[in-house]
C-alpha cells in the first residue's frame, strides 16, 4: 500500500472537518473522490501531502509517517505531485521554467538536464511550442496541463488532483482529462477529487463518496454509480444527474 | 523689503555651484539613507509576518514609533538627544543618514509586508507541494512577485524621503535648503534662489520616477 490513512481527524479551530477517515490506496490505483461541497474532499487531499497539518490520526505515504516529527516532509512531498483547481502556476516564470524550477532547486538536477526533461514533459501534455511563453498567455486548459507537467517533473510516485477541471470552460475540460487518462494508463497512482462523473466511471478503479467529513461509501465505479447502497450517496448522485 | 519687480535670474545662476553642492549632499544622504532603509524595511517587513511574537512585537513597536512622530523630531532627537545617552557626538551628515534610514525603513517595512501578503497563498502551496523548502519558496517564488508589486509604492517612498532631507537643515546638514538659506542671507534674493532650489528638487524627484519606471518596464517584459 502506497497510501495508508488511519483514523484521520482534521479540525479548523472548533470546526471538525474530517471525522475519522480510514483509507488505503494501492500502487497504480486511481481513486476518485466525490461528494457535496464542504464535505472535506480538498482537506482530505491536502492532508496527504501535509499542506494541512493533521489534527490526529496517521497518514503514511510510501512508508513515511507524515505525523512523525522526524519525517522529512519536503522529501516526501517530492514523491507526491499536486494539481490545484486554480492551477497556481508561477506567473513570473515561463512555462518551461515552471517545470524546471523544482528539479533544479530540490533535486539539484543540472539546468540542461532539467530543460531536456521539461521539454519532453511538455511534449507529453502537448505544449512544447509554449515552452518560452508566460502563463498569462495560456488558456485555462493549457495552464492546467502545464501544472500537470510541472508536478510530473519531480517524477512523483503519487499524483493528487483537486478538482483539476472545475475552473475550466467546458470546451477545455477534455484536453486536461485526456492527459490524466494517459497518466492513469501509464500506471500512475492517482487520487482525484472531481465532479466529472464520466471520468470517475471510465478511469477510476475505485470511487470514494465523502460526506460530512467521513467516507460514506466506497467501491468500484459501477457499484457506486449503478447500485449505491447509502441513501446519501443516492441523493447526491440524483442531484448531480438532475 | 525685497524688490517685487526686479527678478534677476543671474543671482540664481551665480549661486548655482553653491546650490549644487547642497544638492550633492541631498543626493548622498538620500541614497545612503534609502539603501540602509531598504535593508531595514525588508527585515522589518518580514518581521511583521513572523510567527515569533517577540520579533513581531519589536518590529511593530518600531514602526508605530516612527509613524507616530514627525521626522523633524526624529532628526533632532538623533542629533541632539541620542549623543547625551550614548556619550558620542554624531556629525550632522551621519545623523541625517540615520534619520532617513530609520524613517524610510518603517514605511518600507509596511510596503514589503503588504506586497508579500498580496501574493496568492496558492503560490506558496504550489511551491511547497513540489518539495521546495519554505526558504526556497520565498526566494524563488514569493519574493520576485512581491518585489514587482513593491516598485510603485517604493518609488513613492523614495521621493518622500528625498524631500524629507530638506528638514535636515535644522541639524545643520549642508544640504540644498541650508545652502539656499545661506545664499539668501547674503544676497537677499529669496525669490530667485528658492525657485532654483525647488526646481533642483523637481529634477531629482523626476529622475527617481524615471529610473523606477524603467525598472518596472524591464520587469514587465520578463
Ligand atoms: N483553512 C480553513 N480554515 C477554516 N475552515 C476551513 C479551511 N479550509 C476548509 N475549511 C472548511 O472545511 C470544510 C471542508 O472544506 P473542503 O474545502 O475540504 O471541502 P470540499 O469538499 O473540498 O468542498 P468543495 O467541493 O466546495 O471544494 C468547509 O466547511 C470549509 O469551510
Ligand atoms: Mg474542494
Amino acid at each position: 500500500m502506497i497510501i495508508q490513512v488511519k483514523d484521520l481527524h482534521k479540525s479548523f479551530g472548533s470546526l471538525e472537518v474530517l471525522k475519522g477517515i480510514n483509507c488505503n490506496i494501492e500502487e497504480k490505483e486511481v481513486v476518485c473522490v466525490i461528494g457535496p461541497s464542504g464535505s472535506g474532499k480538498s482537506t482530505f487531499l491536502r492532508c496527504l501531502n501535509l499542506l494541512e497539518d493533521i489534527t490526529s490520526g496517521q497518514v503514511i505515504i510510501d512508508g513515511h509517517d507524515l505525523t512523525d516529527p522526524k519525517t522529512d516532509v519536503n522529501a516526501v512531498r517530492t514523491e507526491v505531485g499536486m494539481v490545484f483547481q486554480r492551477f497556481n502556476l508561477f506567473p513570473h516564470k515561463t512555462v518551461l521554467e515552471n517545470v524546471t524550477l523544482a528539479p533544479v532547486k530540490v533535486r539539484k538536477m543540472s539546468e540542461q538536464e532539467a530543460r531536456q526533461n521539461g521539454i519532453e514533459l511538455l511534449q507529453k501534455v502537448g505544449l512544447e511550442d509554449k515552452a518560452d511563453v508566460y502563463p498569462d498567455n495560456l488558456s485555462g486548459g493549457q495552464m492546467q496541463r502545464v501544472a500537470i507537467a510541472r508536478a510530473l517533473a519531480m517524477n512523483p510516485k503519487i499524483m493528487l488532483f483537486d478538482e483539476p477541471t472545475s475552473a475550466l470552460d467546458p470546451e477545455l475540460v477534455g484536453e486536461v482529462l485526456s492527459v490524466m487518462k494517459d497518466l492513469a494508463r501509464e500506471g500512475m497512482t492517482m487520487v482525484v477529487v472531481t465532479h466529472e462523473m464520466g471520468f470517475a466511471r471510465e478511469v477510476g478503479d475505485r470511487v470514494i463518496f465523502m460526506d460530512q467529513g467521513v467516507i460514506m461509501e466506497e467501491g468500484a465505479p459501477e457499484q457506486i454509480f449503478e447500485n449505491p447502497q447509502n441513501e446519501r450517496t443516492r441523493s447526491f448522485l440524483r442531484k448531480v444527474y438532475s | 523689503m525685497p524688490n517685487r519687480i526686479n527678478i534677476d535670474w543671474s543671482y540664481a545662476l551665480d549661486a548655482m555651484p553653491y546650490l549644487l553642492m547642497g544638492a550633492k549632499y541631498t543626493v548622498i544622504i538620500t541614497v545612503f539613507g534609502l539603501l540602509i532603509g531598504f535593508f531595514i524595511g525588508v527585515l522589518s517587513g518580514m518581521g511583521r509576518l513572523s510567527q515569533n511574537k517577540i520579533v513581531y512585537g519589536l518590529v511593530t513597536g518600531y514602526i508605530e514609533i516612527i509613524r507616530g512622530t514627525p521626522i523633524l523630531v526624529q532628526a533632532i532627537w538623533i542629533y541632539f538627544a541620542l549623543p547625551v545617552i550614548i556619550g558620542i557626538n554624531i556629525n550632522s551628515i551621519t545623523a541625517g543618514i540615520i534619520a532617513i534610514s530609520i524613517n524610510s525603513g518603517a514605511y518600507i517595512a509596511e510596503i514589503v509586508r503588504g506586497s508579500i501578503q498580496s501574493i496568492d497563498r496558492g503560490q506558496v502551496e504550489a511551491g511547497r507541494s513540489l518539495g521546495l523548502t519554505g526558504m526556497q519558496t520565498f526566494v524563488h517564488i514569493i519574493w520576485p512577485q512581491a518585489f514587482k508589486r513593491m516598485i510603485p509604492p517604493l518609488g513613492n517612498q523614495f521621493i518622500i524621503s528625498l524631500k524629507d532631507t530638506s528638514i535636515l537643515t535644522v541639524i545643520a546638514v549642508p544640504e540644498l535648503v541650508r545652502k539656499s538659506q545661506e545664499v539668501v542671507a547674503e544676497n537677499f534674493r529669496s525669490f530667485e534662489i528658492y525657485t532654483a532650489a525647488a526646481l533642483l528638487y523637481l529634477v531629482m524627484t523626476l529622475t527617481i520616477s524615471t529610473i523606477l519606471r524603467t525598472i518596472e518596464r524591464r520587469l514587465d517584459v520578463s
